[in-house]
Parts: C-alpha cells; sequence; structure tokens
C-alpha cells in the first residue's frame, strides 16, 4: 500500500449484485470490493473487467482483482480514483464498444479550449466508432493508441490528460479483442452491431417458421419443415429469430 | 535571474520569464501557434510543449515559468511526435485549399507546417458546423478558425468591446457574437483588430479590390485614389522592409503604375479636417465663453470605428463628436465637387477608392449620410495590405520603384496632415492652427510638438493656455484650454464615461479607435514577432515625415487656402458643411435593424405568418 491514507467513497455500479455507494478504507483489493461488498458478478457470470475512477478511469482486468485500492497502485495499473466511479462489466462486454461508450462521453464534455482535447477526442472517438462498425484498418490501433498517448501527455487540464485512460488500457489489456474488431471484423461479445452475423444451424432448424414469422424486414426464407436461411443483406442484426427459436438452432457469430 | 538549463545549455532569464522567452534568450525557437506576444497567451494551441525533468506531462511553454534548477528540452522525438500530432489534429478541422485563401504565404498555419516538417497527414475526420459571415469590414470564414482565441482576446481585453466570444463548446466550438449573429448585426466597431491577430484566413478583411479592378479596367470610370497618411510608414513591410521606413514615394508610383488616374493624397483632407474641426472648435468655445449653449468637450471623427463604437457604447454622447467626415471621405466628397467640375466630369462617372490602414472605413462608406448628391463619396476602400497584394498581382517590383509624387491640386500637404496617422496627431495639428489663429503666434513647444500627447501611453493630457490672443477672440484671454488623447477603444471608455456622467474636465478629446492611432489599423500589414517595437518605429517615420515638411502647419496648405478661395468659401461654410460634414445616429448595443441580411430575414418570417 501507497502513501494512501484513510477511507474513500467509490460509486460501485455495473453488472454486480450489490450496487451502491460504498465506504472503503485505502488498500483493500479490489477483489474484496467486487466480492465481498458487491456479491459477485450478477446472474453468476464470469467477471472480465472494472473500470475505476468514473468515465476517464481506466478499465482493469482479472488480473488486477488484488491490486490493493489507493491512488499509487491504481495508477501504476493505469487507472485512477478520479471520481471514486467503479463500474464492473461481465464476459458479455465487448471492450473496444466500452471504450468508445466512454469516449462519446468525455468528447462531449471537452470544453473546446485545447486542441488535443477538442480535435484528438472527436478523432479517437471517430477511430473507435469505425472499429465497432467493423471499418477499421489494422494500422489503426497503433494509430488510435499513438493519438491517445498524445492527448494524454499534451491536453491542458486534467479532463484531456485522462480522457484516453479507457482507450489506453483496453487496448493495453484486451488488444485481441480489438485485433477481432478490425482484422477479422468480429466482436467476440457479439456487442457492436455491425459486426454480428445471424445464421441459421441447418442440423438443428425443424423449419417451424417462427424466426420468418417474427423476422421484422423478412430476411428469412424457407420451406415448411425444411431448414431456413437468413439473408444477409437484408438482415438488421436485432437478434429476434434467436429469442423465437425453440431448437436453438440460430447462431450468432 | 533564474538559472536553468534549456537542451544543455545554461540560461540566466529574468524573474518571471516563461521557458518560450528564456529559450529565446538562449536563442532556441520553440514553434508555436496561439501565442501572440505582448497580447494573447492561453496554451490553447499546444504546439510549444516542451519535456521537463521531473514532470509527467508535456508543457506548454508559453505559459509555464521557468523556474530555478528546471531542466528543459524542447525538441526531443517524444515533444516532436506530439507536436506533429497535435498540427495534424489541428488541420484535420481546417480545410486544404491554402491556395485559394487570403492568407496564403502569409499563413501562420501553413508556415508552422513547414517548421515541423509534415510531410504527409494521418487524422482525418468530421469537420466542425460552420459558417461563413461578410460583413461590410470584416469577413469571417469560421471554417479557417483554429480556436486560437486571439481574436477574443484583441476585441476584449485590447479594445473592450466583446463583439465576438467562443459559441457552444467542444468539437462545436465556434467564434462569433452572442447568439451566433452576424457582425454587422452586433456593437462590434469594425475596427480589424482581430484582423490583425488572427493566424489564419478565419478573420479577414472583406474584399475591396475586387470593385478597384473593375473600375480600373472600366473605360467610362475615371479612378481616383487616395492614400491615409498611416500606409506609408507601414506598406514597405508588406515587401520585406523594416517597420518605419517610410515609402511615400514609391508608393505613389506604384499607384500611377497600378493604372490610377489621379493619385491624391488623404493628407491633403487632413489639412483641411483641421480647417473644418478647429473653427467648429473655436465655435463650440465660442459659445460656451460668450453665454451660449456648446457640447463640451468636442471629441473627434477622424476615426470610424471609434464613431461606430460610440454610437453603440454611448449613444447619448454622440453630441460630443465633431460633425467632421473623416479626412478620405472629406476627400471623396471634394473629388466628385470641386475635381469633377474643374476637369469637366460627371460625378457619377468618377470612382474614388481610398487605400487605408483600417477596415472601419469599408464599412464607413457604405453609411447613407456618406453622400452627396446620391453619389457616395467613396467607391472603394482597400487595406495597406490589400494594396501590397495588388502591387504583388500587377508584378510591380515595389522595393526597387523610382520615387513618385501625387498628383495637383489634391495630393499637397503639410507636415501636420503626416500626423493624423499617430495617436496625438491629430490634436497636435488642430492646436497647431488654432493656437496660431487665436494668437496670431506659433503653438508654443518643442519643434511644434505637443510633447505631453506624443507616445503610446492609454490616455494623455495638456493644458494650453491663451494669452495676447488678437481682439476678435478676447472671450479667449487667458483661458486654459484641457486636452486629453486617447487611443484603443478600451482606454476612450474611460474618457467617455466620464463625459456621460458630467465629470469630464476637457474642452478637447481625441479619440484614434486602435491602439497607437491609424499607424496600428486593423488594415495594416500583420504584426511581426521579430520586431516587438513596430508601432515605434512606424510612429517616428510619421513624425521624421512631419519634420521633413517645408510647411508643417494646416492653414498654410497653399493648395488648401486655393480651394476655399475657388470653391468652399470659408471653413464652416454653408457648402463645407454640406460636404464636408455630418450626422450621428444613436445605435445601442445591437445593430440588427441597419443589417439588411436581417431586414430580408424578418421581411421573410413575417411573410411566412401572413400566410
Amino acid at each position: 500500500m501507497g502513501r494512501s491514507k484513510g477511507t474513500k467513497v467509490f460509486a460501485l455500479a455495473g453488472d454486480i449484485v450489490n450496487s451502491g455507494i460504498i465506504e472503503i478504507p485505502m488498500g483493500i483489493s479490489m477483489r474484496e470490493i467486487i466480492y465481498d461488498i458487491g456479491g459477485g458478478m450478477k446472474d453468476g457470470k464470469k467477471f472480465k473487467s472494472v473500470q475505476s475512477g468514473g468515465p476517464s478511469g481506466g478499465c482493469l482486468t482479472a488480473d488486477h482483482l488484488d491490486v490493493s485500492v489507493d491512488y499509487e497502485s491504481l495508477a501504476a495499473a493505469g487507472a485512477i480514483i478520479g471520481s471514486g466511479g467503479l463500474i464492473a462489466m461481465d464476459e458479455n462486454t465487448c471492450m473496444v464498444d466500452t471504450a468508445r461508450y466512454f469516449m462519446e462521453f468525455i468528447q462531449d464534455e471537452s470544453c473546446g479550449h485545447c486542441v488535443p482535447c477538442r480535435v484528438g477526442t472527436k478523432r479517437m472517438l471517430e477511430l473507435l466508432q469505425r472499429m465497432t462498425n467493423g471499418e477499421a484498418e489494422i494500422d489503426d490501433i497503433e494509430n488510435l493508441e499513438t493519438l491517445a498517448r498524445t492527448v494524454s501527455e499534451t491536453a491542458m487540464c486534467a479532463l484531456g490528460q485522462t480522457a484516453p485512460n479507457p482507450v489506453l488500457t483496453t487496448i493495453k489489456y484486451f488488444r485481441d479483442e480489438y485485433i477481432a474488431h478490425v482484422r477479422d471484423k468480429k466482436c467476440p461479445a457479439h456487442v457492436c452491431t455491425a459486426l454480428k452475423e445471424y445464421s441459421i444451424d441447418p442440423e438443428k432448424c425443424k423449419g417451424c417458421g417462427m424466426c420468418a414469422r417474427g423476422c421484422p424486414v423478412g430476411a428469412i426464407s424457407g420451406e415448411k419443415a425444411q431448414p431456413h436461411v437468413i439473408d444477409a443483406d437484408k438482415c438488421i442484426k436485432c437478434g429476434s429469430c434467436k429469442s423465437v427459436c425453440r431448437f436453438d438452432a440460430v447462431i450468432l457469430t | 535571474m533564474i538559472n536553468l538549463t534549456i537542451n544543455g545549455k545554461k540560461v540566466s532569464a529574468p524573474e518571471g520569464s516563461t521557458i518560450m522567452e528564456a529559450a529565446k534568450l538562449a536563442g532556441i525557437e520553440i514553434p508555436h501557434l496561439c501565442h501572440c506576444p505582448g497580447i494573447h497567451t492561453n496554451g490553447s494551441c499546444r504546439i510549444c510543449v516542451v519535456e521537463i525533468e521531473g514532470m509527467k506531462k508535456l508543457m506548454a511553454s508559453c505559459i509555464v515559468k521557468a523556474q530555478e534548477g528546471m531542466v528543459v528540452h524542447t525538441s526531443t522525438e517524444r515533444v516532436r511526435l506530439a507536436r506533429k500530432i497535435v498540427y495534424d489534429l489541428l488541420i484535420s478541422n481546417h480545410p486544404k485549399d491554402c491556395m485559394a485563401c487570403a492568407r496564403n504565404q502569409s499563413c501562420e498555419l501553413q508556415a508552422l507546417g513547414g517548421t515541423l516538417g509534415i510531410l504527409e497527414t494521418h487524422i482525418h475526420g468530421e469537420a466542425s458546423p460552420r459558417r461563413v459571415d461578410i460583413s461590410p469590414s470584416i469577413t469571417r470564414d469560421t471554417r479557417k478558425c483554429i480556436l486560437c482565441r486571439r481574436c477574443v482576446t484583441a476585441c476584449h481585453e485590447v479594445q473592450g468591446v466583446g463583439a465576438i466570444f467562443a459559441q457552444n463548446r467542444g468539437f462545436n466550438t465556434v467564434i462569433a457574437p452572442a447568439l451566433g449573429k452576424p457582425l454587422n448585426s452586433v456593437d462590434c466597431a469594425m475596427c480589424g483588430q482581430c484582423t490583425v491577430v488572427c493566424p489564419t484566413g478565419a478573420l479577414t478583411e472583406t474584399d475591396g479590390m475586387e470593385k478597384v479592378w473593375a473600375a480600373l479596367t472600366d473605360p467610362t470610370k475615371r479612378v481616383a485614389v487616395q492614400v491615409a497618411p498611416a500606409v506609408r510608414a507601414a506598406l514597405g513591410e508588406e515587401f520585406g522592409m523594416t517597420p518605419g521606413e517610410t515609402v511615400t514615394g514609391k508608393m505613389a508610383t506604384a499607384l500611377h503604375d497600378l493604372g490610377f488616374d489621379d493619385v491624391f493624397d488623404t493628407n491633403f483632407a487632413a489639412d483641411l479636417t483641421i480647417l473644418e474641426e478647429g473653427t467648429e472648435l473655436l465655435q463650440r468655445l465660442t459659445a460656451a465663453l460668450t453665454g451660449g449653449e456648446a457640447v463640451l468637450p468636442m471629441i473627434t471623427s477622424c476615426s470610424p470605428g471609434w464613431i461606430k463604437h460610440c454610437e453603440h457604447a454611448f449613444p447619448t454622447e454622440v453630441d460630443h463628436l465633431s460633425s467632421c467626415k473623416s479626412p478620405h471621405t472629406m476627400m471623396g466628397a471634394v473629388i466628385k465637387s470641386f475635381y469633377a467640375e474643374k476637369i469637366g466630369i460627371d460625378p457619377k462617372d468618377m470612382f474614388v477608392v481610398s487605400v487605408m490602414p483600417c477596415t472601419a472605413k469599408k464599412y464607413e462608406i457604405q453609411r447613407p449620410e456618406m453622400q452627396n448628391d446620391g453619389n457616395f463619396n467613396v467607391d472603394a476602400v482597400i487595406t495597406t495590405r490589400e494594396l501590397a497584394r495588388m502591387i504583388r498581382t500587377m508584378g510591380i517590383d515595389f522595393t526597387n520603384l523610382e520615387d513618385g509624387s501625387f498628383d495637383a491640386p489634391l495630393g499637397f500637404s503639410t507636415g501636420a496632415a503626416d500626423i493624423f496617422g499617430v495617436t496625438g496627431g491629430v490634436m497636435e495639428a488642430a492646436l497647431r492652427t488654432v493656437y496660431e489663429l487665436v494668437t496670431g503666434r506659433e503653438m508654443p513647444g518643442s519643434n511644434l510638438h505637443l510633447v505631453p500627447i506624443m507616445g503610446l501611453e492609454k490616455i494623455k493630457e495638456a493644458e494650453i493656455k491663451f494669452e495676447n490672443v488678437k481682439p476678435e477672440y478676447a472671450f479667449l484671454e487667458g483661458v486654459t484650454a484641457k486636452i486629453a488623447v486617447t487611443s484603443g477603444l478600451k482606454n476612450a471608455d474611460v474618457l467617455l464615461t466620464q463625459v456621460r456622467n458630467g465629470t469630464s474636465p476637457y474642452h478637447f478629446i481625441e479619440v484614434m479607435g486602435c491602439p497607437g492611432g491609424c499607424i496600428n489599423g486593423g488594415g495594416q500589414p500583420r504584426i511581426r514577432n521579430n520586431v516587438p517595437n513596430y508601432k515605434e518605429l512606424r510612429i517616428e517615420a510619421l513624425y521624421n515625415e512631419d519634420e521633413g515638411k517645408p510647411i508643417r502647419k494646416s492653414h498654410e496648405n497653399p493648395d488648401l487656402l486655393a480651394l476655399y478661395r475657388d470653391f468652399l468659401g470659408e471653413p464652416g461654410s454653408h457648402l463645407a458643411h454640406e460636404l464636408l460634414h455630418t450626422t450621428y445616429t444613436p445605435r445601442g448595443h445591437f445593430n440588427e435593424w441597419l443589417d439588411p441580411d436581417f431586414q430580408r430575414k424578418q421581411a421573410m418570417e413575417e411573410m411566412l405568418i401572413a400566410e
């Protein structure tokens, strides 16, 4: 434990059983906060990440669960205590989308005074949007990282200096997810709509037609009692086919 | 002194120096963009960042003060990369059609790309919402704005007007008048100080050259040009000469080469102004001292930016303004009456161009008062910067031109006219004449100068006592005239607040809209960082012009006396009033009803409601 003393109030939220305002002594572990105080992840899901410090905080991983919660240790891991926000995220979370979400917030908060924050956060957001839309190229990960580092180093106030934290930490700890988005055009957590792909397993499909009737855009066709198919060009990836299929025949990739 | 190390060099810098200033002492130039020495420092561009040992982040060297023992690195790999990326970010939201921009080759943003060694750009994306606003004097193209806020400082801190400010926030920030109104709808004085400090083409003078080129190529037009005193002290800077190098002769030659039929000197009209304004002052003093009613102090009216500001900020005090038109509109009126008659040309076929150090004069010539017999006194105004551009376009080798001269009968002037371009000059010129008219003796002072009102102080005062006066001015015997001189609208506000409160001790006040007078006008060549004392140098140039002339008092200008004898009658005559005097409009804070765009919009809205 570093020099941090006393207690700290956090707003614990996210995919966690007990969310709310908590006051903890400095130096307890993240694991104690998430599992002992927070009661673990909802619906028995697996813990994936916790973002500490509000929208401009960094995202930590399961490897950091035993990090002591104090100013110095969190900073060393790439996160901050910041405004005292703690958001726990389960395995169904897409980290690229999470970075995009926080960047959207930060970009909106920029006052517009200095260039790195005013234009930099906008350009970072645009890069992240391209990634979650499957329009980015492999170099964009490095471009985003360089840009994020420069914004952090040159921005005038703490908002701009910490704004890239979610981006930098997610690239650092979840780089494979970025690569999946950019190179394979896939969202491993199936969150990014543009990267979702629905198909029907002909082995499992009984041809009941439930999915075709539920499809709002008429993208599913097939003879009765024959395996159905989804027209990817028409599909708007709403997921209603998957939710109505009683044979678990709709595959999401 | 503070001792620090910059790039391995030991540097001693005065207490309070910024890192950038300290580096300069060591011969290290740190690239910068938003910083404008002496006027504006707000650290918004982040181009001047440097590495300071022991600090996590890069620091803006224009803001961070040098401290004892500091170790600074101004161009490490880390710093160079950061600067390139910040620059890339800046231009990712800036149009790249530099070839079609008024600031091509004089743009600080463009030049910075060269300094930083930018060979390609990597960052692209959406552009902020932007608009173009063309007022009579100033064109705002917010697509080109880099939000350095120098203009905001010039408008708020230097001029005290506050017509523009950052609106909205974040990526949608835009520098604009309140509520996004056009500049012509608010209390902008059109002084153009914002166009002098703008590093890019976002704020420029509204183009006047097109009309001038058209007139020059129109065979049915006789095109007369006149040049304000301050132009000759600064035009050379546009061609690489040092500030303060007067180019009167070369300028006259260049104007002839450009194809103007008559090359006149606004200086002549400055002498004319002195006779009219001096007479008005004496009339007001006479009335006040002989029991009549007179509005005192009288305030000079040569600066149209000042006039517009007074109409907005002190609408109840416009009676204090001298009714004289500004010298160049007087000249326009004389050209289109006396001169047109003399050469037998219909005034409608005369086209008068004014070359001015000023942007407000572009607005001024459109005022409805500035016409006689349905002809506007002046048809086009171009700034010093625009004249330089025209000279370049014409392919004139300015620096190697022979000296030429102005044309008669409106080209001869006295030394008193030259100093119109300097703060304190109009007052000094007026007193040279008024004192002599009243006493029959030369104005006391050093070499005809009224030393207390010379220089760049904000508010200057002097007293002048009339003794042993001529019999017709017996009421002035023993009277001490109190005068004040100021320049810059913020300083003018101080004197005008006294006037409004009835506490002003003065009889006569000279106000120039731009700090330092016309030599630092909104249409003059832009500030050069390497010559911090450019104002002083330009002032000195005009005083030298004055002192070098054989006649230095307006009332001794032989051509002017001939004009009165043959045409105008005497100063303050009926004809003089018709041609050379004007009226003012109390406007208050908003000017929108005078803006044709606003009127059109309003009319359209009313039509829609009627439907």
